[in-house]
Order: C-alpha cells, then structure tokens, then sequence
C-alpha cells in the first residue's frame, strides 16, 4: 500500500511528529473515554435550555394549532417551511462530503465525514419535526404515506412534490443513517475493545461483533463505495425535490425551473457553512489540530465560494428571466422583493450569500480562523433569509391587492425555531461524547502515505526535486498545527 | 502437542504484516485470518478472497426498488382509484420519476446493508470474536491455526523474521467471550 509515495506537493491531511496508529485511536477516543470538561457542559446547557424551549413551543402548537403561529390567510406558510428548508440544505453537506468527496477520492474528506454525516442525521431530524409541526393535525401525520383507502383517506397524490418529498426526506435520513452507522461499526469495536464494565458491554452491542478481519473489510470497502455511489444522486434528487414544493406550483416568483441546480448549490453552500461553525470549535476543543488542519478549512471554504458564487448566479438569473419572460406578475413578485416592504430581507440575504463570501478570495481570510467562523455563521443567516424571501415575499403581495399583508412572527413561531437549534446542538455535543467524532479507521489508512511525517521522510531520503520541497515546505505555512522552525533548514 | 489453539502474530506496520503473509505461503503454513483495524488494500488477493458479489445483489435490489415504485403508483393512481387531477392524464410517466427514483436507492441501500450485515454476521449484541484486543487499535495481526500447523517454533520464527512486535500462543480461540 505505501510501495509508492504520494507527490510532494500535496499537502498534509495530518500533521505532527510523533503520529502512530495507537496515538490516532486515543487522539480521538479521548473526549469518549473521558469525563467531559466545562466547555461542553456549558454547552450541553444551553443547548438542553434550547431542546426544552422547542418542545414547548412544539407542544403548544400540537395542542393550540397552527392558529398558534403568526400565519394569515395571505402568507400561509413562513417559518416553518423556511426553516424545514433551512434544515434539510444544511442537512446536505454530510452526505456530500462522504458520498461525492468518496467517489472523487478526496482524501481530505476522511477527517471530516463522520462529524458532518453526523450533522446531516441531527439537521434532517429538524427538518422532520417541522414537516409534521407545520399539517395541523400531527396525529394524522401519516397520512402522507401511501396507505390504502381504508384508513380513511385517499390514496396520497403522487403527482404532488409534497408526496414525493415525503419520499425524498425519509429515503434520504435512512440512508444517511445507514451509511454514517456501516462506517462507524469498527470505530464503536474500537471503543469497545478499550473499554471494561458496563461501558464494554453497551458498545459490545452496538459494533454488532465487529473484529475486522479480511472478508469484513473487504465488503465493507464494497459497500461503502455503492452507498457513495446511490448517495450522490440522492444528495442532489433531495433539494431538487425540495425546491419542486415551489417550482411545480404556478406562484410567481416560485415557479422557476431554475430552482433544482439553484437550490441544490445552496444546500451544499449552507450545509458546508455549518461544518465549518461546528468543526472550527470542535477541532480547538477536542484538540483535534493535526486531523483537521488548516487545508481542510482552506479546502471547505474553497467550495463556499464556488457554491455561493453560483447561488449569487442564480439571483441575478432569476431577477434577469423576471424582466425577460414579459410575465408583469414575475416581474412584480422581484421588483417587490428587493424594494417593497421585505427589502432588508432581501438584502440580507444578498450581503450574506453572494456578497460577503467573495472575502473568502483573500487568501488571509480564507486561513484566519475567526474571520473563517464568522462568515460561516454570516452564511448560515444568509441562507435562513433566503427561504425566507422565497417564501414569504411571494406571498405576502397576491393577486389581489386587498389581502395584501405582512407576516408578524409570534413567540410560538420564535420558539420552535431557536428550539430546533437546541434540538440540533444537544444531539450532535451528545455525539461528541458517545462516538469517536473523527472516522478513526479511515484515518489510519492515510497516515503513511498523506502525514506529515511520512512527507518528512520522503525529504530526508532525498531523490525529490529540490523546488517540489521548496514548494511544499512553502505551502506549510498556513498550517497552525506544523512547527515551523523544522522546516528552516531544509 | 500442546493445547495452544492459534498463533498470533502481531505486527505494528501493514507493510510488515503484508510480508509476513507472504512469508508463511512461502512455507506452506495455511492462515486461518488476519485482523486489522483499517482496511489494507492487496490483502484479499494475497489470502485468495473472492471478488465481493454484493455488487450485483444492490442492482438488483435497485431494479426490485423501481419496478415497486412504479407498481405502486400505476395500480393506485391509474388503475385502482384514478382521479381526475386538473383534467390532467391519470398515467403521468413523468410524475411517477422521483417517486420511482427515491425507492430504487431505498431498496438498494437496505438491501445492500442488511446482506453485509448478514453475509459477515453482525448484528446488535453479537459477541464478538475478537482474538487479540489491539486488533482495532494499533496491530496487524495475522492468525495462524496451531493444530493444523504443527511447526510452531518455525512459524514463529517466520512471523519474527517479517517484523512482527510480538508473538502470542493462545490457548483459547477467541479471547473476547468472557
């Protein structure tokens, strides 16, 4: 396997002197195997006030229906489905980074994937809970299955999108659970193999009797590559559905075919948006440096700026087909988003997802840490607002001028929705603790050929071309987590 | 002839443990398993494990997925309980897609998941049959049945020879059962 070195001049995916395979295990077991520190708490807290927040708020809503939310009869639906769509775009970096990243062997993803295929599971159970908040009668949620006539309804509609989402969402979070549960059975054997007690005996369960021998991992390796390979078309079918909840129906400014590719982009854009925010505390926290290094959020904020460059492509083409297709209704519903009471919406949106991510072209921004996280929360807002616009400012202007209105929020619909972020931060910090946060065995495959340690070695052997090295040793210096000073003499 | 069952050797390097399989099929000595804590490309060619069939098993699973989707949807809405939606034609082929899309990964991705858990044996609480502990930690270890090869001190030596760190004689066979 390391009978032949990778180029020099890629960059390292880990970094640090003294990397072994036991060192990789109890780097990333050890939030697991120990007790959890303040900071977590702290954390655990708020989230958990947050978690409580929602499920009040969620029941004061099963219990006072919809009527509980600041809907009227023009804006019918608002926060909720904005933030259902908020959920499930974030919800899409998971799966792409351990589908499209697989098949593309990016091995850079392989520090990253199970945090954020974390995140998918814990965004897309938020974005659940708002489908079934939002139908009024919860109880009858399933409904929308295809159940025969005798329980009461007709056979679903299967010529609706809000059908074929039901499919597209339940597919999408089974499968995602399936695939982020086959990776991580031999890091649980891990865990279990070092634990004793009753911590041995919960984990014995949960790896399923995983050993790792020959014919396991290579299934394994079998599955993982078709589960990446169904995974990526799924990715992109889920947002286009999506985004076929507004195409399909004939309201202006939602009846655009461009919505698929648009929508698709901006679930990729946000949802590596959240990675950042969670991975660039998790990584300081956990100290987690030499796995997820400076590259990887170079790398990660390089497809921000590709996504969110084509999101912005999207706004503009929208606005341009608005004035070109001659519909006065199209082109009233943006004349109206951009400069009619919902303005500052619209212009948040357009700083935040279009505007402020070009800084990402600066490459000191791009490698400062602070500014990083910032504008990954900057475009985590942006991205609320966007679905925000979509929905409520095509709404709130019909066709009749007489039942023009405005949306109001109540603290039921505030609730719910800082609630999901509780919902969100308790499931993935409980995570943290349970389960190793970085794919241990997928990392162990990349420390001899990609480390820094082996890319040391290959210098020290010398036969490499001298402006390679200094190329190389050059790219190190973005790097935190790599001691400069070594490299001086070379 | 001792009771030892299995003879361990374990290696702190892939590469190393790659030599040493080579090594003992060099000398004839059969290996019953080898243990590793990532997956190591090669070594299914080396130890003569057959290509992975899973593949064509989750097309077919796919295939059953789509044609269900469409069944579903042709008998419900354009045989059994046709609606008139808009005046639109009950069979809309193009309608049908992303319903019929969505349940062929469905299908392929339970499918495919279920037949590996039950083609390797896992499953919740199943004990697991680990013979040496580090095996999802840090070392390679390669398995070698004691009764079948009575050459013990030959194997160990061979194992010694390609750099394993540590030679173990168990006397059970999976030391995880308590």
């Amino acid at each position: 396997m390391s009978g032949h070195n990778e180029s020099i001049l890629r960059e390292p995916l880990i970094t640090g002197r003294d990397i072994t395979y036991a060192k990789i295990t109890s780097d990333i077991l050890e939030p697991v195997e120990n007790k959890p520190n303040r900071a977590w708490w702290i954390g655990f807290i708020a989230a958990l006030c947050g978690a409580t927040l929602w499920l009040v708020a969620v029941s004061y809503t099963f219990w006072n229906g919809i009527g509980s939310w600041g809907l009227n009869k023009t804006v019918g639906w608002a926060w909720d489905i904005t933030g259902f769509v908020w959920w499930v775009g974030i919800g899409h970096a998971g799966t792409l980074i351990s589908a499209v990243l697989l098949l593309f062997r990016q091995n850079w993803r392989n520090s990253i994937n199970r945090s954020a295929e974390a995140m998918t599971i814990f965004a897309v159970i938020c974005a659940a809970t708002y489908v079934v908040s939002h139908m009024g009668r919860p109880w009858l949620a399933y409904w929308v299955l295809p159940l025969p006539n005798q329980f009461g309804s007709l056979w679903v509609n299967f010529n609706s999108p809000l059908v074929w989402d039901m499919f597209a969402i339940s597919t999408y979070f089974s499968v995602s659970l399936l695939f982020w549960y086959t990776g991580l059975l031999p890091d649980i054997a891990t865990i279990r193999d070092r634990a004793v007690g009753l911590r041995r005996k919960i984990y014995t369960i949960f790896s399923f009797g995983w050993n790792g021998n020959v014919k396991t991992w290579q299934r394994f390796e079998t599955v993982s590559l078709i589960l990446a390979g169904i995974s990526t078309p799924l990715v992109l079918s889920v947002h286009t559905i999506v985004s076929m909840d507004f195409a399909t129906s004939v309201i202006p400014g939602w009846h655009t075919t461009i919505f698929p590719p648009y929508f698709v982009a901006g679930a990729i854009f946000s949802g590596f948006a959240m990675v950042l925010t969670l991975l660039l505390v998790a990584r300081k926290v956990l100290g987690l440096e030499n796995y997820i290094t400076m590259f990887h959020i170079e790398s990660m904020n390089k497809i921000i700026i590709l996504t969110g460059s084509i999101v912005g492509v999207a706004y503009i083409t929208e606005f341009f087909i608005a004035w070109y297709s001659g519909s006065e209704y199209e082109a009233y519903a943006f004349v109206n988003r951009s400069t009619g009471p919902y303005w500052w919406a619209y212009w948040m949106m357009m700083t935040c997802n279009v505007i402020s991510p070009q800084l990402l072209w600066f490459k000191k921004i791009r490698l400062s840490i602070p500014a990083t996280w910032i504008l990954s929360i900057v475009v985590n807002i942006g991205m609320w607002f966007e679905r925000f616009v979509i929905i409520v400012t095509s709404l709130h202007r019909d066709y009749l001028p007489s039942s023009w209105a405005m949306f109001y929020p109540t603290w039921v619909d505030v609730s719910v929705f800082v609630g999901s972020i509780g919902v969100f931060f308790t499931l993935f910090l409980l995570f943290l603790r349970v389960l190793p946060s970085i794919a241990i065995a997928e990392v162990k495959i990349i420390l001899k050929s990609s480390s820094e340690q082996a890319k040391l070695k290959q210098i020290k052997e010398g036969h490499l071309d001298k402006t390679y090295v200094k190329e190389y040793v050059e790219s190190l210096e973005k790097f935190d987590s790599v001691k400069q000073e070594d490299y001086a003499k070379i | 002839m001792s009771n030892i069952k299995y003879i361990l050797g374990s290696f702190g390097d892939p590469d190393e443990m790659l030599h040493g399989i080579e090594k003992l099929q060099e000398n004839n000595i059969k290996i019953h398993d080898v243990y590793t804590p990532m997956p190591i490309h090669g070594i299914e060619a080396k130890l003569g494990i057959k290509r992975s069939r899973l593949d064509m098993l989750a097309f077919f699973c796919g295939i059953t997925g789509t044609v269900s989707a469409f069944a579903l949807i042709y008998l419900t809405s354009v045989v059994d309980w046709r609606n008139n939606i808009g005046g639109k034609p009950a069979f809309a082929l193009p309608d049908f897609i992303p319903i019929m899309f969505e349940l062929t990964i469905l299908f392929t991705a339970f499918g495919l998941v279920l037949s590996y858990y039950a083609s390797t044996h896992l499953f919740p609480g199943r004990a697991p049959r680990v013979m040496d502990l580090r095996a999802t930690d840090d070392r390679f270890i390669i398995a070698v049945d004691a009764q079948l090869n009575a050459e013990h001190s030959k194997i160990d030596g061979l194992l010694k020879d390609a750099g394993a760190i540590e030679v173990k004689h168990n006397e059970r066979k999976y030391i995880s059962y308590e």
